[in-house]
């Protein structure tokens, strides 16, 4: 059997220690290890974009990502986005416009969309259809995506002042696991 | 004409002029959960201890496989089995296939003697963790001996062409020619005959979750449950416990969400069987999800593959008269739906023309290619896509314009039947042509397109005006015989309402579950249309198949037509009831109430009144308060049948009602290629549709998008590639091209 490695990897916020094989994939690591399934798996090869989640605050394809490589990484999926009942803007707007069929390229798509706006929180809409071509959506052909992102970001900007790095309340405890 | 009778006209609903709930974009009620990361798909319900299962896929297109060894794997720490084809088929059947002659091009979970395709399962391993059973495919040694291939499917059809089924004879697995009306009568009085030959080429729905099933098989009471993203065709399970050689009612299949299906998920019943053989083998849980390649190699579900040799008769006016179609479809190495794709064409072969006569040759070709399945449109698409290429030719060669070529053929009086038999109930053609030009800016880019050609730019204006065939009768897969093994007629859908003690309502749908339509938001606005409450109040749970009602799930653009008329059957049924405990607590007969938002109240009494959840407590709660034959609860159910179906005429000139609901669409795209390149840029693209009543509207125009977006993926990017030696060249994303939001234009999108 192969050595396993101890990694440390804060998800959301809180800390998580484990020993992993070195093969193990940072999505599997996240939905089978932490119970995390809302980042998904498309194409296991790093084109879909499903399983994107934020790495030191960017974005990167967990299912070519090794989770060794996500040691002493703070990562953010699409767990971290509501706070209890209140869904995050962007997750409010993809409702409001109908930005999601199936729903399964969703995480990936609103983690994507989060650094497009730390970015840029005023982007036009050919900005952000040009910013989440990194992500595949086979159902809705990315006109309702569009306008939920930008409607976010309206809101970010001037309704809900939201700072996406201050922790929330769901997210400040630290756990360790042994 | 035919000599048949027609029958009577479908059944014209009259609907209520002033809706709360139907016609309303409101908020889908499936969202939260996706919104959240909780969606529980198939993937997600993979509890610790249950075992994965992986499939070793042959790299051959034809070969004889002459020896597995699984020793080594076997042996390999972790690993509880290895399931060889040959081992499978003692297990199991052949897989459910409702295709012509199935004993003799029979359909495994495994391939026993020989593959067919690249990408056939030879083998299954079972270990601890996906990655152990993948470290297991590695040392299964598979000895092949390689076949000559055969790929293109006119070559097929050759003398001497490599067999794909030996016992089959011959690659044509299924050959007819149907005549509808005078078609020698019109080409002979034709002015001109526009002739092509067209090619559509393979791709498919790729949904972004591929297919999986978990498994569990309970050696004490002999029962396995199943869940996967795939359960339609609900009534016809007890075809895939055949298959797995245990009694249907010991199967339960057991729905979730499903990360998109396109078609591609309809009755997919392979992962199904492999993991619930590997489960009993094992005697624990085993779960098997397609990996990428799985799904683009091997899911069964590539779409239509189709030559085309096309004959438009036409009067130099640019009337239709005639039209002649001989297609060749190549179905790769087995055919589990038949030529029910052309059953599909045949329910708007004409599309929105009038033409009097078709004369309709298929022939259903085998090749070493996976096999095709379902993509949205089912093989009508490509006859639209055919025939609006034939109308623009003929447009061209008598010099017409393609707006006026289409309206001076358009049907104007309705219902129509045309050649085939199906019936179109209703239309306003020209209606939806003028508001598509206006939305498209159609004079706008003629002129654009001169200056653009002035200028040495080639701008491109697309038109088409195509039919979408609603509600499929399972006639369509039997009616190609004259002596049909199995003519059935059901296709039904059921819907339980229950309303509990406090007057909350659940409704209980009994086939597929989500798969990115809406039923639950559907059902919900329907169920608050009839009931006066909020939809998102409304509670959508699934029954499994076992002991289940009888269901079928979507396709063939049923679900709303098909979930709606039980919502309405179970509706009356509760209602009913309720009128009848409220006129007993109200003292008054029946015929003096009425319903009033929400509840039953004396006419023009509103203090009279009783709420669904007054009714709805006394009913659960209060026995003795009714009279003896009334019974406690507030519950019921619909099986509801298809609404219009008649039957085929012996001689086949006519196949009857199959496809009872026609909507209309005209698309507008403007291009430009750089003749330099070939790339092409979209310049705007208008849609108009008319689909008759519409729950959510919105949702329809996501469901708009989305499928333009396919089409442009089908017309520019997407293709499944077989090079001449059969090997597949775009098995994975990187050659599979998806349009990226960048390939996808803003559209116009309007009203019918």
């Amino acid at each position: 059997m192969t050595e396993k490695h101890r990694i440390t990897v804060t998800v959301n916020g809180r800390a998580h220690r484990a020993e992993v094989e070195p093969r193990t994939l940072l999505v599997d690591f996240l939905r089978d290890e932490l119970g995390l399934k809302g980042t998904h798996i498309g194409c296991e090869h790093g084109v879909c974009g499903t399983c994107t989640v934020l790495l030191d605050g960017r974005s990167i394809r967990s299912c070519i990502t090794f989770a060794v490589q996500a040691d002493q990484a703070q990562i953010r999926t699409v767990e971290g986005l509501a706070s209890g009942p209140d869904l995050h803007p962007l997750q409010d707007e993809f409702w409001n416009k109908q930005g999601l069929q199936c729903g399964y390229c969703t995480p990936g798509m609103l983690m994507r969309a989060c650094e497009i706006l730390e970015q840029n929180p005023d982007p036009t809409p050919e900005q952000v259809r040009e910013g989440i071509a990194s992500n595949l959506c086979r159902c809705t052909g990315y006109q309702f995506i569009t306008e939920a992102v930008v409607a976010a970001a309206g809101r970010m900007r001037d309704e809900q002042p939201w700072d996406p790095t201050r922790p929330t309340a769901a997210t400040t405890v630290s756990e360790e696991r042994p | 004409m035919t000599a048949v009778d027609r029958p009577s006209a479908p059944p014209v609903r009259i609907h209520a002029e002033t809706r709360k709930w139907v016609g309303k974009s409101i908020r889908r009620v499936e969202d939260p959960k996706f919104l959240r990361g909780r969606g529980g798909y198939i993937a997600d319900l993979v509890t610790p201890g249950t075992l994965h299962a992986a499939v070793l896929r042959s790299p051959h297109p034809h070969a004889r496989i002459a020896s597995i060894d699984t020793a080594a794997a076997v042996a390999l720490a972790g690993v509880h089995a290895v399931i060889t084809g040959a081992q499978a088929a003692e297990l199991t059947g052949p897989l459910p296939d409702f295709g012509p002659d199935p004993a003799n091009h029979p359909w495994r979970c495994l391939a026993v003697d020989k593959v067919r395709y690249v990408g056939e399962g030879v083998a299954v391993a079972v270990a601890d963790s996906r990655y152990l059973a993948e470290d297991a495919l590695g040392l299964i040694d598979v000895e092949y001996e390689p076949l000559p291939p055969v790929v293109d499917p006119e070559a097929a059809l050759a003398d001497g062409a490599p067999l794909v089924h030996e016992t089959l004879g011959t690659n044509c697995a299924y050959e007819r020619t149907f005549d509808f009306g005078e078609v020698d009568r019109d080409f002979a009085q034709a002015d001109v005959i526009v002739k092509d030959r067209l090619r559509w080429h393979r791709s498919g729905g790729q949904p972004l979750e591929t297919v999986g099933a978990i498994a569990d098989y309970d050696h004490a009471t002999g029962e396995l449950t199943v869940h996967t993203n795939s359960l339609s065709f609900t009534s016809y399970l007890f075809m895939a416990a055949a298959t797995l050689k245990i009694p249907a009612n010991k199967l339960d299949v057991r729905q979730v969400p499903a990360g998109g299906s396109f078609g591609s998920k309809l009755f997919v019943t392979k992962p199904l069987v492999i993991a619930g053989m590997c489960s009993r083998a094992v005697g624990q849980p085993v779960v098997f999800l397609e990996d990428r390649v799985d799904n683009m190699s091997n899911c069964d579900h590539h779409g239509s593959d189709r030559v085309y040799e096309v004959e438009l008769a036409m009067m130099r006016d640019g009337t239709m008269r005639g039209l002649k179609i001989d297609t060749i479809d190549d179905y790769g190495a087995y055919i589990q739906f038949g030529v029910g794709h052309h059953g599909n064409a045949l329910a708007q072969v004409v599309g929105p023309y009038m033409i009097d006569s078709v004369r309709y040759r298929v022939r259903a070709v085998l090749t070493n290619k996976n096999q095709q399945g379902a993509y949205r449109g089912f093989g009508s698409e490509v006859n639209n896509w055919m025939l609006e290429q034939m109308v623009d030719k003929a447009a061209r060669e008598l010099d017409l314009d393609p707006v006026e070529i289409r309206r001076r053929n358009f049907i104007r009086e309705f219902p129509h039947f045309i050649p085939s038999g199906n019936v179109y109930d209703s239309g306003d053609y020209d209606t939806v042509l003028d508001k598509a030009l206006a939305l498209s800016e159609y004079d706008h880019w003629r002129a654009e397109q001169a200056k653009a050609r002035a200028e040495g730019r080639h701008i491109g204006i697309g038109l088409i005006t195509a039919q979408e065939r609603s509600v499929f009768s399972a006639t369509e897969f039997w009616f190609w015989f004259d002596e049909p093994g199995a003519p059935v007629t059901s296709m039904p859908e059921s819907v339980t309402l229950k309303v509990d003690a406090t007057g909350g309502i659940t409704a209980t749908l009994y086939s597929c579950a989500f798969w990115g339509n809406s039923p639950e938001t559907m059902v919900a606005q329907l169920v608050a249309e009839e009931f006066d409450c909020d939809p998102h109040d409304v509670a959508i749970v699934y029954q499994g198949c076992k002991n289940g009602l009888p269901a079928t799930g979507p396709g063939g653009s049923r679900t709303t037509v098909m979930l709606a008329g039980a919502v309405e059957g179970a509706t009356a049924k509760i209602k009913a009831k309720a009128l009848r405990a409220a006129a007993h607590l109200l003292e008054a007969d029946p015929d003096d109430l009425e319903w009033v938002d929400g509840g039953y109240q004396i006419k023009g009494v509103p203090e009279q009144r009783k709420s669904l959840a007054d009714i709805a407590v006394m009913l659960h709660l209060f026995k003795h308060s009714f009279p003896d034959d009334m019974e406690s609860g507030l519950e019921d159910s619909k099986v509801f049948d298809h609404p219009y179906t008649t039957m085929p005429s012996a001689d086949r000139k006519d196949l009857g009602v199959f496809y009872p609901f026609m909507g209309h669409a005209c698309h507008v795209p403007v291009v430009e290629v750089d003749t330099e390149t070939g790339g092409v840029r979209i310049l705007s693209y208008a849609a108009v549709h008319d689909c008759g009543t519409l729950v959510n509207p919105r949702s329809l125009a996501g469901h708009i998008v989305g499928g333009t977006a396919q089409g442009i993926g089908t017309a520019f990017y997407e293709e499944f590639v077989y090079d001449d030696d059969g090997q597949l060249l775009s098995s994975s994303y990187l050659d599979y091209l998806i349009p990226s939001a960048m390939e996808v234009p803003e559209l116009a999108i309007g009203p019918g």
